[in-house]
């Protein structure tokens, strides 16, 4: 497709394409891991990187290598179903205010607002506090996408608004199509690429949300996630100790999949806008 | 005869458009000659997308990428000297802007600081010119200029957003005159106004021309205006000049058969036939036709309109026609 | 007086109803998941080993009841939740017994506070004025570069970036020039000595640095856009074609137009420059509201964290609320209609 060919002329798209390419490989090859990710004690601990342990071992005996595939995987199972369903919450509730209006847009766009300027990240802490127990990756990225549909809502509301007054609509109401059928058909292609982009932005918010609670100790410490990773890192010195191969690991690869998420989201939304295109065209 | 005061001679002025790899060039202003006098008010007449705005920038010297300037020159002609802006630097441009030449862009609606006052703004503007005591001079000139030209006495302590588009509108154009330009450049100054306004726009402008005996140029696709105010006018088509006459000569005697086409399609007092325009639609300045660009919709096009551009000749002293036609008569 | 009625009123209704929405929330959530503090607690205790007499378990556990305001009715424990954040009583720290929690959060305020400020306030100016001119000059080399490495900086939380700070700079890794911990060296007391400040700036070097550097990253990319959409807008186009002289046409019409985007961004992201500022306080062991939150996490100070959430929820909205009062200076659409 045209469209993708001229992405790829984008440097930073072409950057985030390979580095996205290859955490999805190092998702997948956790299918074939050899070791059991939530057993101890399963190869000879603290192991510098060599042929054999790729990445070296930790201090709980695991190969670092393959609990990164793992970690890798889970991470990104929660950011997935944090973005996916935080996108279908933004919806309901930008249909809703949008095409109904009035009060209920006022309610609804007040209880956004709020999220958006409090200190979600306290929020977010205190509820994962209480819900310490029953931490598992689901439950986990259901409770961020809670908190992540705010501002995605507002931006399908207003486009939701314009379209609203447009031709099609009245013809289309006229002609007697529902209300829901209206909204998902007509109104869904053109909020389409805005949802894509903040879903981008919001799984990587997810990411490193889970970081962040894995970094307090908030989550199941059990499963491997590029947090708990971290979190046991450094619960295990290895930084003062030297372990480097263990600490960067998931530094490196949240650092990469960070940059690679804004790039994608970025060079999309910068293709996507009318106003950065003109200023692309001519410029010589 | 009036002297001229602004002449270009084979001006062409293209965009060239690079867009993900692929380069297109816009022909906007496509060997365009044109002479207009002083004290006189000068009409461009085309379609949307003919090139008139182009044309008018070139005229201004504002050529800025993606448009560049492609060959021809623009001749200035100040105190019997005639200077060729395009070998201007931006700093020598800069410094006739608004003694000698102004502008009143498109969309005067939107042109003014959303968070300056207009007597800020007008400051702005004086004070890149003029300096010392003359500016404060020029300054108290200004809100005498603005009475004298009907406009309310303390306008310009208002910011623009409480204005109403049409007293914006005015506000550019009385600053456009501030210190007296011997030429005026205005780009479509009645469109997206009602009626009612566009009368006090056109009527503002007359009154400037009057007291100030200067030119005007001005750019619109709409008959009615240049009927009331042009003296003479210009028929643009395709990014050239196709007709160019007094203003009585081009409604009553069209020469050029897209210029029939245009008269013929407005509407008239009592006459209730129905109106004809010309057939299909104008082409795209990237992809020109090879010859007269008017020949795919011409009725009386001949085999030399397929292959070479006509070019701007004098039928009379002051009708000037584009057309393999005429050349025969 | 318009501009009192239509802007000011519904801005300060909105600020009540946001900041009662937040402490409303906060008082839900403990009492709504299925976690109960006072049976967490317990465990806690013994966990701990704390043999307890038999009578002594409902003692402790009436005085944890008390402790926490969960006694009586949802309805009677708002009210008195309401009465007691009117007497400015957040209760008594768990962890830190017999301190109250007003204590601690005014001992470790004054270092969040300190860093928040300087940082948000050079981050937000010196961005502003480089992406501003990199906006504006935006084809020229130096620009582009300064671009490309906001592009790779600024999508870094900010506790990532503290990491790798303190891994270069702070750790036998890389470099040793800062300290790994702390906001000041052990045991110094706090005089106005410039021994005790210098101290205190050494300390604070990196997580300010941290900051700063990601704020005004952020602060750089979002003002060259803005700059180079503004430079775009007709008013500007119009005054270049009017001959208005540069240095008028970058101060007034680039710059004044673009900070107003500016500064309700900067009211937007306040809550994420906090919530960024705790982390990095973690990161960093720095002795601010970040670490008391931690500490209360690792002990399940129940009433500590509420006491620092609802303080944060009522910061944050009151410096929204005053950072969106300054717009109408710098706007004068809304000032007069």
């Amino acid at each position: 497709m045209k469209t993708i060919r001229d992405l790829f002329r984008d440097y930073r798209f072409l950057f985030s394409f390979i580095v996205l390419v290859i955490i999805l490989i190092m998702a997948i090859l956790s299918a074939f891991s050899p070791y059991d990710p939530t057993l101890w004690n399963v190869v000879p601990k603290e192991l510098k990187p060599s042929a054999k342990y790729l990445l070296g071992t930790d201090s709980n005996g695991q190969d670092v290598f393959w609990q990164a595939t793992f970690a890798v995987r889970n991470s990104l199972i929660i950011s997935l179903i944090a973005g996916l369903v935080s996108r279908v919450i933004a919806i309901l509730v930008a249909m809703v205010a949008g095409y109904r209006g009035g009060t209920i847009d006022r309610v609804l766009m007040f209880i956004g607002d709020s999220l958006l300027v409090i200190p979600l990240f306290l929020i977010i802490v205190m509820v994962a506090m209480m819900l310490r127990k029953f931490m598992n990756l689901v439950v986990l990225g259901l409770l961020l996408s809670f908190f992540g549909w705010a501002w995605d809502a507002r931006t399908i509301r207003s486009v939701i608004l314009s379209l609203r007054e447009r031709e099609f609509t009245k013809t289309a109401v006229l002609s007697g199509t529902g209300t829901i059928k209206l909204v998902l058909k007509e109104y869904m292609p053109f909020a389409m690429p805005l949802i894509f982009s903040t879903l981008i932005n919001n799984i990587a918010w997810a990411i490193g949300l889970e970081i962040t609670l894995a970094f307090l100790g908030l989550v199941n410490l059990n499963i491997p996630t590029l947090g708990t990773m971290l979190n046991w890192a450094i619960y295990y010195q290895s930084i003062l100790l030297g372990r480097w191969w263990w600490v960067l690991t998931p530094v490196v690869l949240s650092l990469f999949l960070f940059i690679a998420l804004y790039w994608l989201s970025v060079s999309i939304s910068e293709y996507l806008d009318p106003r950065t295109r003109i200023q692309r065209v001519g410029a010589a | 005869m009036k002297n001229s005061i602004l002449r270009t001679e084979n001006l062409k002025a293209f965009y060239v458009l690079d867009m993900q790899g692929t380069q297109k060039v816009v022909k906007a202003v496509n060997e365009v000659d044109l002479e207009i006098h002083e004290d006189e008010v000068y009409g461009i007449a085309g379609e949307s997308g003919c090139g008139k705005t182009t044309l008018l920038k070139a005229l201004y010297g504002a050529i800025e990428p993606p448009l560049r300037w492609m060959g021809g020159s623009v001749l200035y002609h100040m105190n019997n000297l005639a200077v060729d802006i395009t070998s201007l630097d931006a700093e020598e441009k800069r410094k006739l802007r608004m003694e000698y030449i102004s502008y009143v862009p498109q969309g005067s609606m939107s042109v003014l600081n959303p968070v300056l006052k207009l007597n800020e703004t007008y400051q702005d503007f004086i004070g890149s010119h003029v300096s010392g005591r003359t500016r404060q001079e020029a300054f108290e000139l200004a809100r005498k200029h603005i009475v004298e030209l009907g406009l309310p006495r303390n306008i310009l302590d208002a910011y623009p957003h409480q204005l109403s588009g049409g007293m914006r509108q005015r506000v550019t154009i009385a600053l456009a005159a501030l210190l007296k330009p011997r030429i005026i450049i205005a780009d479509e100054p009645t469109t997206a106004l009602d009626v009612v306004v566009q009368r006090g726009v056109i009527q503002l402008l007359m009154d400037i021309q009057q007291k100030l005996k200067n030119t005007i140029v001005l750019v619109t696709h709409d008959m009615g205006v240049h009927a009331n105010i042009a003296d003479r006018i210009g028929i643009m088509y395709a990014g050239k000049m196709v007709e160019e006459a007094p203003t009585e000569k081009i409604f009553e005697d069209p020469i050029h058969p897209y210029t029939r086409f245009l008269i013929d399609s407005l509407p008239r007092f009592g006459d209730k036939s129905t109106r004809s325009s010309a057939p299909g639609s104008p082409p795209s300045l990237a992809d020109l036709p090879a010859g007269c660009p008017f020949h795919p919709r011409c009725p009386f096009a001949r085999e030399i309109c397929t292959q070479e551009m006509p070019a701007l000749v004098s039928l009379s002293s002051d009708h000037k026609v584009a057309c393999w036609l005429v050349g025969e008569n | 007086m318009a501009f009192v009625k239509r802007y000011l009123i519904p801005r300060l209704i909105q600020y009540v109803l946001v900041v009662w929405l937040g402490i409303t929330v906060v008082f839900f959530i403990p009492r709504v998941t299925p976690n109960d503090p006072v049976m967490a607690m317990v465990g806690i205790l013994r966990a701990r080993g704390a043999t307890l007499e038999p009578g002594a378990m409902d003692g402790i556990i009436r005085d944890l009841t008390e402790m926490y305001g969960l006694e009586g009715s949802w309805s009677d424990q708002y009210w008195a939740f309401w009465g007691r954040l009117f007497h400015g009583d957040f209760g008594v720290s768990f962890y830190q017994y017999p301190a109250h929690v007003n204590q601690l959060i005014s001992t470790a305020m004054p270092w969040t506070l300190g860093l928040l400020l300087t940082t948000t306030a050079i981050s937000w100016i010196v961005g502003n004025i480089i992406g501003g001119l990199a906006g504006y000059y935006s084809r020229k080399g130096w620009s582009r570069t300064l671009d490309a490495i906001g592009m790779v900086i600024r999508p870094l939380p900010y506790y990532i970036f503290a990491f790798a700070l303190l891994l270069l700079f702070a750790s036998t890794l890389v470099f040793r020039w800062f300290p790994v911990t702390g906001g000041t060296s052990l045991g110094a007391r706090p005089t106005f000595t410039w021994v005790y400040i210098k101290d205190v700036l050494w300390h604070s070097a990196l997580p300010a640095l941290s900051l700063t550097i990601l704020g005004g990253a952020v602060n750089f990319q979002t003002m060259k856009l803005i700059v180079q959409n503004v430079n775009a807008e007709n008013f500007v186009q119009y005054a270049k074609l009017g001959g208005v002289t540069e240095d008028r046409i970058v101060n007034k019409y680039i710059i004044r137009n673009a900070l107003l985007p500016q500064i309700t961004g900067l009211a937007l992201s306040l809550g994420q420059i906090f919530s960024g500022a705790l982390i990095t306080e973690i990161v960093f062991s720095y002795p601010g509201m970040g670490m008391l939150l931690y500490n209360s996490i690792l002990r399940g100070d129940y009433n500590l964290i509420m006491g620092i959430v609802i303080f944060s929820i009522v910061g944050i909205t009151t410096a929204i609320l005053i950072v969106d009062l300054t717009y109408p200076l710098f706007d004068p659409r809304v000032r007069y209609k």
